[in-house]
C-alpha cells in the first residue's frame, strides 16, 4: 500500500466547485498552508474550486492561508468558532460587505460535530449553547433533569490536514499542539488529504504513537520545509 | 476604591487547589495563574489541546505550535500532555475540570452568563465560551464590579446575548466575592472601605447575607 503522491498540485486535484473542505489548524498551529496555496494557485489558473465551504476553527489571519482563499472569492461560507486573529481583515470585509456566509459554531460543539461526522453518529445533545441565540430553532431535550441542545454531525468533500509524520499508509503523528481539529476532521472527510513534515516506510513509526490511523487517510504529500502560519504572519508575509 | 484587575486575579487565585485542574478565559483570566499561593499547583487546561502549560518563553524562544487558546506562545510544564480538540472538549463538558474561570459583560443573580457578545454589530466570535460554562465542577467569573461609565455588571436579568444559562457559581470583582446561591446573590466578602449600602447601590439586584461578611483583604501585587 501506498498512499503518497509526489506533488501539492496532484494532491488537491479533486477539490471540486462547491466542495466543502475541512482545514485543520487552530490559528497558525496545525494550518496546511503549502495545500492551502496549492488550492489557490489552481484556482487562479483555473477559475475551479470556487464557491467553497470551509470549516476550520478561525477564518484566516493576515493575507495568507484560508485568507487568501477568502481574498481570492474562492470561499462562499464559513463555518468557524472564533473568525477574528490578529489582522482578520479578510473575512471582517467580505463579511459586512455581505459576500460571505458565516455558521457560528461553539468551538466543542464544532469538533464533536465532526467527530460525530467521522464516526456516523448523525445527531447528539450537548449542554453548551442551550439557552443561548446559537441554539435557537434547534431540538432541545432533557436528560436528568437537564436541558440539552441537539446538535448535526458535520461532514467533508475534502480535509486538508497537516501533519509531522506519515507513513506510506498513512499513519500520521502531529507536532504539539498543532494536533487540535486535525485528527477529528481526517475521520469526517470523504477524501484526507495530508501533508507531513517527514514521509517513512511503514512501520517506522511505533503503533503505539500513531494518532491518525490510516484508514482516515486518502494520500499524503510531503512537504519537508512547511511553513508555520503564525511565524508567516510575524514576517508579514501575504500570498498575492 | 477598588481592586485592580491584578488584585481580582489574584482573590480567586487563593481558591484554587493544589492539583487543581482550571481552565483560564483568554485575556484578563489568564492573569490568575500569576497568583497561585505558594506551595500550590494547579494544571491548567487549554481548548487547543494541551494539559499543564506553563508561563510564556523569553521573545525568539517561541514554537508557533506550542500556543494557548489566546494564540499566545506557552511553555510546558512536566507531565503535560497534548490531545485532539474532541478530547479536549470533552475534558471541559464531561465535567473533568475543577474550575474555570471567565470575564463577563453581565452576570445575572440567576447564574445567567453573557461574556461573548455585545449585540449584532460587526463579526461575532464565541469560541470556546459556551461550552467552558457547562461542565467545569465551578465556574467563576472574575470582573469589575460595575461597567467604565458606572453600570451594575451583575443585574437581575442579562441584557446582552447569553453564553450559558444558570452556570455561574461565583464572582469576584473588584468590591466584592458573590455566590450564586438558588438564582440569588449572596455576599461573601467585601471591600471593608465599602458600606453595605454603597455596595448595594453598585448592585442590578439584591445582595443577600448569610452569616458574617468577610473583608477582602488583598495585597498590593
Amino acid at each position: 500500500m501506498d498512499k503518497t503522491i509526489a506533488d501539492l498540485a496532484e494532491a488537491v486535484a479533486g477539490v471540486e466547485d462547491g466542495a466543502t473542505v475541512m482545514i485543520g489548524g487552530f490559528g497558525g498551529a496545525g494550518a496546511p498552508i503549502e495545500l492551502i496555496h496549492a488550492l489557490i494557485d489552481r484556482f487562479r489558473a483555473t477559475g475551479s474550486p470556487g464557491r467553497l465551504t470551509v470549516i476550520n476553527n478561525n477564518a484566516g489571519n493576515g493575507r495568507i492561508g484560508i485568507a487568501a482563499m477568502i481574498d481570492e472569492g474562492m470561499v462562499a461560507k464559513m463555518v468557524c468558532s472564533f473568525p477574528r486573529s490578529s489582522d482578520p481583515r479578510a473575512f471582517t470585509e467580505k463579511y459586512l460587505a455581505g459576500e460571505i456566509e458565516l455558521e457560528l459554531v461553539p468551538q466543542g460543539t464544532l469538533a464533536e460535530r465532526i467527530r460525530a461526522g467521522g464516526a456516523g453518529i448523525p445527531a447528539f445533545f450537548t449542554p453548551t449553547g442551550y439557552g443561548t441565540e446559537l441554539a435557537a430553532g434547534k431540538p432541545i431535550a432533557e436528560f436528568e433533569g437537564r436541558s440539552y441542545v441537539q446538535e448535526r454531525w458535520l461532514k467533508a468533500d475534502v480535509a486538508l490536514i497537516k501533519a509531522e509524520m506519515a507513513d506510506h499508509h498513512g499513519n500520521l503523528t502531529y507536532h504539539k499542539a498543532a494536533r487540535n481539529f486535525s485528527p477529528l476532521m481526517a475521520m469526517a472527510a470523504r477524501t484526507t488529504v495530508v501533508q507531513a513534515r517527514e514521509l517513512v516506510e511503514a512501520g517506522t513509526i511505533d503503533p503505539e504513537r500513531v494518532v491518525t490511523p490510516g484508514i482516515f487517510v486518502d494520500c499524503v504529500v510531503k512537504v519537508s520545509e512547511a511553513a508555520q502560519e503564525e511565524a508567516l504572519i510575524r514576517q508579514g508575509v501575504e500570498y498575492a | 476604591m477598588k481592586l485592580t484587575n491584578a488584585q481580582i486575579a489574584w482573590r480567586a487565585a487563593q481558591d484554587i487547589e493544589d492539583g487543581a485542574y482550571v481552565n483560564l478565559g483568554i485575556g484578563f483570566p489568564e492573569m490568575v495563574a500569576q497568583f497561585q499561593p505558594s506551595g500550590r499547583a494547579a494544571i491548567f487546561h487549554t481548548e487547543n489541546g494541551i494539559l499543564n502549560f506553563g508561563e510564556a518563553p523569553a521573545a525568539g524562544e517561541e514554537d508557533w505550535d506550542l500556543i494557548n487558546a489566546g494564540k499566545k506562545a506557552v511553555t510546558l510544564k512536566p507531565g503535560a500532555a497534548f490531545f485532539h480538540h474532541a478530547d479536549s472538549f470533552a475534558m471541559v463538558r464531561g465535567g473533568h475540570l475543577d474550575v474555570a474561570i471567565l470575564g463577563a459583560y453581565e452576570v445575572a443573580e440567576t447564574g445567567d452568563l453573557a461574556n461573548w457578545s455585545t449585540g449584532p454589530k460587526g463579526v461575532p466570535a464565541v469560541g470556546g465560551a459556551m461550552d467552558l460554562v457547562h461542565g467545569a465542577k465551578r465556574v467563576a467569573v472574575i470582573t469589575d464590579h460595575v461597567t467604565k461609565d458606572g453600570k451594575p455588571k451583575l443585574v437581575k436579568r442579562c441584557s446582552l446575548p447569553l453564553t450559558g444559562v444558570g452556570c455561574v457559581t461565583r464572582v469576584y470583582t473588584s468590591l466584592a466575592v458573590i455566590d450564586i446561591v438558588n438564582s440569588q446573590f449572596v455576599l461573601r466578602e467585601k471591600l471593608s472601605a465599602l458600606s453595605f449600602d454603597e455596595l448595594q447601590q453598585r448592585t442590578g439586584a439584591e445582595l443577600l447575607v448569610e452569616g458574617d461578611i468577610g473583608n477582602l483583604n488583598v495585597p498590593e501585587v
